[in-house]
């Protein structure tokens, strides 16, 4: 793998840049994989790539049925940060945390991870309690949090509006200093040239159409480019689309697929350093390192696989974000659009063994499933090089839906879905 | 008059759309201009002859008006005379000018023709190919976020205000036969004939005045100018009460359904804060029947080396200044073409008085009614042909012209240099399918007109002109007229009589698909060939992408950050498309295209919020004694949308001194609360009983008229989620309580499952929360109190704990239930609204000698906690079942139907051991209060990561037993009687527990029940 660097930067200007190796290859499929990874999105390239690094599995192919990271790693708002409260999701994220803080390094591709840390408001009694709960739950998980104030919110925040003049003004937040943002495209670009450099074969444009299911077993994977590809171990991580691929398989997943928008502003200077996040006032925001305000809020409430939203959503969005930054409201918003989020019933996700033998899903992330990208992509990828459940995969079993040992994040997944 | 013009290097004596009498003053960059009425910001900055309106993003390069309309990528300005009324990134190009205007460019420093930052890029633009970033800035670790904070600083282009916006936004919501989007010769055609056949119209323009391209054109209609034709379409669609015209409005989004958005500039034409009383934007929200795109398009300009340089223009853009606005943005135009439109450009340019160097023409024989027109005034004009290079520091100087081969791709022979000032280049016509693709429909690439036409839509849609590829006046204007006959068929509206004007016939020989012109060196070493100017996106970051195996479209896009800016890439992506093409040796199509989103041009925040921020947020719920509380010094709290009543403070006491007076008093003697906010559903039919006997975990059946009973809701899950007390008032009648947050999702949870699940119930639901005022007198003297209101007998004897009774209370007909949440003897008084206050003040009258004592939300919360009863979204998250709050009473696994929940709270995890489970904690000090969301260990020595097992949910000082008392979970916690619990506190403390029933006090009940 060609080393990046900013001396090779400088070196690479002499001649003009026109040798740059290409970031990854565009190779024709083998007729059998040990692993096939359907999904090229952030959590399966995540996967590919500790599979070959970490768990020495390298005869890997990544199926994409469009471009890589082009599905909801290429459509969210970036948000890093692990103050979960339950013990087996703050586990999770916090794995993926302690990854996130080395990622650049470890894939020599600068992901722009940026621990401007995050806030989630509180706007009333119950929000405080719930607050209080959870980075308690944080600290003793040894997870980063504190509990803020008005007044130290402001300080950290001045544009936001702490005033009682406020419909829900705000009473306090918890504060997680290590959360932050990344930079999205690269972060499936890194791991798909760290994957691909190590012998991943990276087949994009060519869509799963069935599942090739003997005796019980997955045994590969049919698609309409390529026929039959073969594989002893099958991973399914395409999010907005599992149940569509769970169907393949003769089972039904718990998950409900929902329009997620988004929206930037304009680019304009530093005005925002941190995520500030209100589940109450129901909205969020950033700033991107280009100066957009990067927006969102919570799902449509409708399923569909329509990458796209109602406008009623929107409305709602900006009038929060106008409420809590009054100063914004003069800005103009750029850009809207929409992906497929699939959301559980609790708000964690699936990351599990199925009735198909040798084959796994990782799905259900929700709205929420950008952060956990390394994490989610490590424990896969652990499980599916030992045929066994990373013990952090474990409590996200789909069985759980049976037996009822639920991990209800309904609060802390930040906006409400 | 002439000193005006005098100053205004640019102008020309006479022509364009301006009022040469309507002298306008305006500030740039801290210097005095003039315009003219008619003037936008753009041409009177180009007739003032200022050349440098920015600096790029990356390179920090200096760079000029290029275009004349939304497809502007470089005059991007920050508007506003006063600190609240700044507007970041105004396109100066769409800015209408008005006395007074304050703008200045967004980068630059010193200033922005002199730009020190300007030498980085040229020093280090080399080190910044696209996605360098991706590259470096990783060593040392600890360094990014110290890079990044300059990155930072280097990115945005304008700023936010620091004050709050004094403008405001409202909103329209809109229906209509027709929307015609663009009031161009299409679009006003289109409008003519529906208006004529009696359809409701609106149609839209981004521009301050209708014409569209008829306002800049030297055609003819109707032998007479074509803005006269204008005129009289406009002024004849002003006389119908159907057609809704609206200039200065984008058509910005077009969503499903024929669901379109349009912001209205309303003032923003006229100052940069409306006037008083005034509303600044309108955003217009409109259903639509049928919708007609007569959008037109934009004219493609050409990649070439240094392109960027101010003086580098798209050739239609020049015609626009000179025409409309009476500006002739320079002396000595190159024109480069690959089309015969563009000829036009030298035509007015030549017309205007100023000289055409030459006309570079790509193709080798060109022919055409301008082509000749060219030919007649002498102009140079040098085929197979095109610039290759444009000259100069801050302004181009001189072009380098070369012969190029048939397909445009390579040169073949000597380059020459010419002196220029200005070049206007066009690659032919983009159609603007922008609002098409917003409805998910894919565009259709055409190789007659080199351009991307709308595909094929699922859409009540309609396209008319320049949209589909129809460029000659003639065309355009059937098109409009066509497309209005189509939209009237659909409607069932008969044709009316209209004519086509008559137009100029034009002869245009085919145009050639031109888009990057090749170099005498490789692209990579050749000059900037800028394709996006916003983001400093070159041929060469194209190439560069391609070659590092970033080969889908998107993948280009995303990585050189092409189509990224606040223009979406107007003028850019075809011809980075085309490039991406080449280099991966595909056509247009097989790259295909990104997708245009909404917005078509960036829309304010506060049009979209409308007036629904602030005070309109979300509405204020507020009781029919609120003023009563206020006036009583009431501090409150906020409880779903309701304004609650907290605690009473009086005089200089404390929130702890006040809860402790307001909690004896009640347990001593009488207290009263303002319960009208606990949500109340009315449930109504034969099927009533069993309806609740399914949604509540326990037993309804027996429930006699006249009797209360307590009910736990749970989810599909097993899990609790509402609870409250239903009252039956008569055998098909119900009256259920719920949480005051949860009133609006109770009953919709009821709809849910009685519209899904079990329609052949006879039920019906209202919500009546606003209906009562509730008001609960709690305490010993509670019922001599009420007795003193009402002349009912409300003994134990007449009206035992859990019954309810209708009465007369304070002369008011009234719903009294005897039920408590203190604990102790109290009723609550619901009589309808309007009578609240005046109840509520008898009983004060008639309290005062038993010191009636208010009391809020806070000290209601103590009392139950005391109770050990829980509230339902505080000492329950969803995650626990009625088991685990020890409510196994409120339970029936016996009823015949089944009920929500009960098969989930069965499942093995759910009747595990060790659970989580709800029980009072008793703190080894007495006087030390838990905090809230304390979470409990077994062993405050452990490791972090420390085991768990359970969190306080409710705690509080309790004056009545002098000690505190608190509730919360822990695992296993009923069968751990006795045993400690320590909570290590965030300040290092760790507060030691033991686990207790949580009922602290009177564990029988007596009290309520005498």
């Amino acid at each position: 793998m060609q080393h990046y660097s900013g001396f090779g930067l400088l070196k690479h200007s002499f001649s003009h840049h026109e040798n740059w190796q290409r970031v990854w290859r565009n190779p024709t499929p083998k007729k059998k994989y040990d692993v096939i990874i359907v999904g090229g999105g952030g959590h399966g390239l995540a996967t590919a790539y500790y599979l070959a690094k970490e768990f020495g599995v390298t005869n890997v192919a990544v199926i994409e049925k469009g471009f890589l990271g082009g599905g909801n790693t290429a459509r969210n708002t970036t948000i890093v940060r692990s103050n979960y409260l339950w013990d087996e999701a703050a586990h999770l994220y916090e794995h993926a945390m302690k990854l996130w803080e080395g990622l650049s390094q470890d894939l020599n591709y600068n992901v722009m991870f940026s621990q401007r840390g995050c806030l989630n408001l509180g706007h009333t009694l119950q929000d405080m309690r719930d607050i209080q709960r959870r980075v308690n739950a944080n600290r003793l998980n040894g997870i980063d949090g504190e509990v803020l104030d008005a007044q130290q919110v402001k300080e950290i925040v001045p544009v936001l509006d702490c005033s009682d003049r406020a419909r829900y003004p705000v009473m306090g937040a918890s504060w997680q200093p290590r959360a932050g943002v990344a930079r999205h495209d690269a972060v499936a670009w890194g791991f798909a040239r760290g994957a691909d450099t190590r012998g991943v074969d990276l087949i994009q444009q060519t869509e799963v159409e069935d599942l090739i299911i003997e005796d019980g077993t997955v045994v590969g994977v049919r698609t309409a480019r390529y026929g039959d590809i073969r594989a002893d171990r099958v991973g399914c991580v395409v999010a907005g689309n599992s149940s569509v691929l769970a169907k393949m398989g003769g089972f039904e997943l718990p998950l409900e697929s929902h329009p997620l928008q988004a929206l930037v502003s304009e680019p304009i200077k530093p005005i925002l350093d941190t995520v500030v996040m209100s589940n109450q006032v129901h909205g969020y925001a950033s700033q991107s390192d280009k100066g957009d305000l990067v927006i969102g809020a919570g799902i449509d409430g409708y399923n569909g696989y329509g990458q796209r939203g109602s406008y009623s959503t929107i409305e709602h969005t900006i009038q929060a974000i106008v409420e809590m930054f009054p100063v914004f409201s003069r800005v103009r918003m750029n850009r809207q659009w929409g992906g497929i989020v699939d959301t559980c019933p609790d708000a964690c996700p699936i990351i599990s063994e199925t009735p198909v033998k040798n084959l796994y899903f990782n799905c259900g992330w929700g709205t929420g499933g950008f952060k956990a990208t390394p994490g989610s992509g490590h424990v896969f990828a652990a499980s599916l090089a030992k045929g066994e459940m990373h013990p952090l995969a474990k409590p996200f079993s789909m069985f759980r839906f049976h037996n009822g040992a639920l991990v209800d994040e309904h609060g802390a997944a930040g906006v409400a879905h | 008059m002439t000193q005006e013009l005098s100053k205004q290097s640019n102008r020309l004596q006479d022509g364009g759309r301006i009022d040469r009498s309507k002298p306008l003053t305006f500030t740039y960059n801290g210097k005095q201009y003039k315009g003219f009425e008619g003037d936008t910001l753009a041409s009177a900055l180009l007739a003032n002859g200022v050349d440098i309106v920015g600096r790029s993003f990356k390179y920090s390069r200096p760079r000029g008006i290029v275009a004349a309309g939304a497809e502007e990528p470089n005059a991007i300005m920050q508007i506003g005379s006063t600190e609240a009324t700044q507007i970041p990134n105004v396109r100066a190009t769409q800015q209408s000018l008005y006395n007074g205007l304050v703008a200045s460019t967004t980068n630059g420093w010193p200033n922005v023709d002199n730009d020190l930052m300007s030498w980085v890029g040229k020093v280090g633009g080399k080190m910044m190919p696209p996605g360098f970033y991706y590259k470096t800035f990783m060593y040392p670790k600890s360094m990014w976020e110290t890079y990044e904070s300059y990155i930072r600083k280097a990115a945005g282009l304008g700023r936010a205000p620091k004050e709050n916006d004094p403008d405001i936004y409202d909103k329209m919501n809109q229906h209509c036969d027709v929307l015609i989007v663009g009031a161009g010769p299409a679009g006003l055609m289109a409008a003519l004939t529906a208006a004529r056949a009696g359809a409701r119209v609106i149609i839209a323009d981004e521009q301050n005045e209708f014409g569209g391209s008829l306002l800049s054109t030297t055609e003819a209609l109707n032998g007479k100018p074509a803005a006269e034709w204008v005129a009289e379409v406009v002024e004849e669609l002003s006389g119908f009460d159907d057609v809704l015209m609206l200039p200065n409005s984008q058509v910005n989004g077009y969503h499903d359904h024929n669901f379109l958005t349009i912001q209205q500039h309303c003032t923003d034409q006229f100052a940069d804060r409306a006037p008083n009383g005034q509303i600044a934007q309108r955003l217009h929200r409109v259903r639509a029947k049928w919708v007609i795109l007569a959008t037109g398009a934009h004219e493609r300009p050409l990649v070439y080396g240094n392109n960027d340089l101010p003086g580098c223009m798209v050739a239609n853009a020049v015609s626009t200044y000179i025409n409309r606005y009476g500006v002739a943005p320079g002396k000595d135009l190159v024109l480069m073409t690959s089309n015969d439109n563009a000829y036009r450009t030298a035509l007015d340019w030549h017309d205007a008085g100023r000289n055409v160097v030459a006309i570079v023409d790509s193709r080798k024989n060109p022919q055409g009614t301008f082509v000749e027109a060219a030919r007649e005034r002498g102009i140079s004009i040098l085929v197979s042909s095109g610039v290759i290079e444009a000259h100069g520091s801050k302004r181009v100087t001189d072009v380098s012209i070369a012969p190029l081969n048939e397909v445009g791709d390579a040169i073949v022979g000597s380059v020459v240099k010419m002196a220029a000032d200005t070049v206007a280049t066009s690659g032919g016509w983009s159609p603007v399918i922008h609002l098409s693709c917003h409805t998910g429909a894919r565009p259709v690439w055409n190789d007659d007109i080199v351009g991307f036409t709308p595909g094929v839509t699922v859409q009540k849609q309609l396209t008319a002109g320049a949209i589909n590829g129809a460029f000659s006046t003639v065309q355009v204007l059937d098109e409009g007229l066509s497309a209005a006959c189509d939209a009237l068929a659909h409607l069932g509206l008969s044709k009316p009589d209209v004519v086509l004007p008559e137009a100029d016939v034009i002869e245009e020989g085919k145009a050639m698909a031109l888009f990057h012109i090749p170099h005498t060196k490789p692209t990579s070493k050749a000059p900037k060939q800028f394709v996006d100017y916003q983001n400093d996106v070159t041929a060469a970051g194209i190439e560069l992408a391609c070659r590092e195996g970033f080969e889908s479209i998107e993948h280009v896009k995303r990585y050189t950050a092409m189509g990224f800016g606040t223009d979406q890439g107007k003028l850019g992506n075809i011809n980075g498309m085309a490039i991406a093409a080449k280099m991966l040796k595909q056509t247009i199509p097989e790259t295909g295209t990104t997708i245009f989103r909404p917005n078509y041009t960036p829309v304010t925040f506060g049009a979209i919020a409308g007036r629904d921020c602030g005070e309109l947020f979300d509405p204020k719920r507020y009781t029919a004694m609120h003023a009563w509380h206020v006036e009583r010094g009431a501090k409150f709290e906020d409880v779903g949308q309701w304004k609650r009543a907290w605690y009473y403070p009086q005089g200089n006491e404390t929130m702890q001194e006040a809860l402790d007076r307001e909690c004896l008093a009640t347990r001593n003697s009488v207290g009263i609360l303002d319960a009208s906010t606990l949500g109340k559903i009315d449930i109504q039919g034969k099927d009533a009983r069993e309806f609740l006997g399914r949604v509540y975990s326990n037993a309804w059946a027996k429930l006699a008229v006249g009797k209360c009973r307590y009910g736990l809701m749970c989810g599909e899950d097993g899990m609790v989620f509402d609870d409250g007390v239903t009252s039956c008032l008569a055998e098909n009648h119900f009256l259920m309580t719920t949480t005051s947050g949860g009133a609006a999702r109770v009953l919709s949870w009821l709809e849910i499952y009685h519209q899904t699940e079990w329609p052949e119930l006879e039920v019906y639901f209202n919500s009546v929360t606003d209906h009562w005022s509730t008001m609960t007198i709690s305490g010993p003297n509670s019922r001599k109190l009420l007795e003193k209101l009402t002349d009912y007998d409300v003994s134990k004897d007449n009206m035992a704990f859990m019954d309810w009774k209708p009465m007369t209370v304070a002369g008011v007909p009234a719903r009294v239930f005897r039920i408590s949440f203190t604990g102790e003897l109290s009723f609550e008084i619901n009589v309808q609204a309007n009578y609240g206050l005046h109840v509520w003040k008898e009983l004060f009258e008639k309290g005062a000698e038993f010191d009636l004592t208010p009391y809020g939300t806070e000290t209601m919360h103590i009392l139950r906690a005391e109770k050990g009863f829980i509230i339902a979204g505080q000492d329950t998250d969803g995650s626990v079942h009625p088991f685990d709050l020890g409510m196994s009473w409120a339970v029936s696994m016996q009823k015949p139907f089944s009920f929500i929940g009960k098969r989930g709270m069965q499942r093995e995890d759910c009747v595990r051991e060790n659970r989580k489970q709800l029980v009072g904690l008793k703190t080894l000090d007495p006087k030390a209060v838990l905090p809230e969301g304390a979470q409990g260990v077994l062993d405050p020595k452990a490791p972090i990561p420390m085991p768990m097992v359970g969190h306080v949910t409710s705690s509080y000082w309790s004056a009545n037993l002098n000690r505190s008392v608190a509730m919360g979970f822990v695992k296993g916690g009923l069968d751990k009687m006795g045993e400690k619990v320590y909570y290590p506190l965030a300040d290092g403390r760790v507060i030691e527990a033991e686990i207790c029933s949580p009922v602290f006090l009177d564990p029988k009940g007596e009290r309520q029940n005498v």
